[in-house]
């Protein structure tokens, strides 16, 4: 069916990750809790080993689940994100003086991430102002509002979880399991994603798609999704 | 004596006007849904990437893949829609939502909020609330009156790190509804509830209605 050769598709997670992982790397991880999460990248950085990790996500998952399977085994040592309350492991690391933590305002995070995939090195936003998150930052005042500077940010590797993606790279989340994952998508120097459904190209919409394949850099197929529930909620009838 | 958490959040709901987008932050705020009045058309923004938010599923309608920012399993309504994170602060940043109500540990008689941090003690982060607190047109801020140990978490200046400087314009307690604009006015009683109780109960100084 298709004629050209699209470079992007790899088998497995660790085949997709193994020559691009490394000591003390930068790594950026999509998902909001446990909604959205790359799931058999995160077991693929697991099973390599490798460690010394500063990893930006919103949230550090919870035990079992997400970065939390990082945690465990040690293997983050700094992270950037915007709330950690659901992982009592991370807690104790921080407290204990083993993982070092940037706290960002969760739309400072992605501004932050947006802008570095934008090409944007600085940007200024009214977050923050006269909060600690402010202290040593650059303050300027346009229109009699004070405003801090914040930077873009940038990683060596994007790990990206979409719904569905095409051979070329394309790819539509789903629902709210959408949220960091297309920002960070663009702020990877390598981005690898991993999607419920591998199509042909031509089986999505291009009017449908949310993240235009250029930024996606190799793609696999992933399986077992646990896709975990943090807080199960019902009405009553 | 005093509001119920029930009748406290009732009261919020009174602030909600036909037409409102509004993002209603983790707990207590949360249950303002419950109250909206049914005649009004009131758009709920959820800062992981929603707007026009439904009700939670019943059992077997759930989806992993639809939470709100409290990780709660929720449902979509006809009018909904998805976006990404920096499309959803991109909202809040700029003005877009009409209305936050969250909840605090301290407010400030200048509005200054403090709900994120307990140096030492507690450190789960700020998730969204600093950027709500800078964008959004109008911050509530619904909160028992005094901590759980019983000091009261309205001050004179807030003692914990703060989440904004002057960002609160409307606090609901169980003891009464104040208005934050250079001071604290009391604006409503809870029931029952005396010009006493609200002094000893405040650690800044509170206007009354004459």
């Amino acid at each position: 069916m298709d004629k050209k050769n699209f470079k992007k598709i790899y088998n497995s997670p660790d085949e997709a990750s193994k020559d691009v992982l490394f000591d003390g790397m930068t790594i950026m991880s999509g998902g909001f809790g446990l909604c959205g999460l790359p799931e058999n990248l995160i077991l693929a950085i697991k099973k390599s080993g490798v460690s010394n990790l500063s990893v930006i996500s919103n949230n550090a998952g919870t035990e079992g689940y997400g970065l939390g399977l990082l945690l465990e085994t040690k293997q983050i040592k700094r992270a950037i994100s915007s709330y950690v309350g659901e992982n009592k492991l991370f807690e104790q690391q921080y407290l204990s003086g083993e993982i070092e933590l940037e706290f960002n305002p969760q739309g400072t995070l992605a501004e932050r991430i947006r802008a570095g995939g934008a090409g944007i090195p600085a940007f200024f936003t009214a977050t923050g102002v006269g909060t600690i998150v402010s202290k040593n930052k650059e303050i300027k005042t346009f229109n009699d509002k004070k405003y801090v500077m914040e930077t873009g940010l940038v990683a060596d590797l994007s790990i990206v979880k979409a719904w569905k993606g095409d051979k070329a790279g394309n790819l539509i989340y789903r629902k709210t399991a959408r949220n960091f994952n297309p920002i960070m998508a663009t702020a990877g120097k390598v981005t690898v994603v991993e999607v419920e459904e591998l199509l042909n190209v031509g089986e999505l919409d291009p009017d449908q798609v949310h993240t235009p394949g250029i930024y996606v850099h190799r793609i696999i197929k992933g399986k077992n999704y646990s896709k975990a529930i943090e807080n199960l909620t019902f009405r009553d009838i | 004596m005093s509001w119920s958490r029930e009748k406290m959040c009732q009261r919020a709901a009174k602030e909600l006007k036909d037409g409102d987008y509004v993002n209603l932050g983790i707990g207590m705020p949360t249950l303002v849904a419950n109250y909206i009045p049914k005649n009004l058309n009131i758009t709920l923004q959820s800062e992981n990437g929603m707007l026009g938010m439904g009700p939670f599923p019943v059992k077997g309608e759930e989806d992993p893949d639809l939470i709100n920012a409290g990780k709660q399993t929720i449902t979509a309504l006809p009018e909904s829609s998805y976006f990404s994170s920096a499309d959803s602060f991109a909202m809040i940043r700029g003005g877009h939502i009409d209305l936050s109500i969250l909840g605090a540990m301290e407010v400030s008689c200048k509005g200054d909020l403090a709900n994120w941090m307990i140096p030492g003690k507690m450190v789960k982060g700020m998730g969204g609330a600093m950027d709500l607190v800078a964008g959004v047109k109008k911050v509530i801020v619904l909160m028992d009156h005094n901590a759980k140990n019983g000091s009261p978490k309205i001050l004179e200046t807030c003692n914990l790190p703060l989440t904004g400087e002057k960002v609160v314009n409307l606090i609901i307690t169980n003891l009464g509804v104040f208005e934050v604009d250079e001071g604290i006015k009391l604006l409503e009683y809870a029931d029952n509830v005396s010009k006493e109780d609200i002094v000893n109960n405040t650690d800044a100084k509170v206007s009354f209605p004459d």
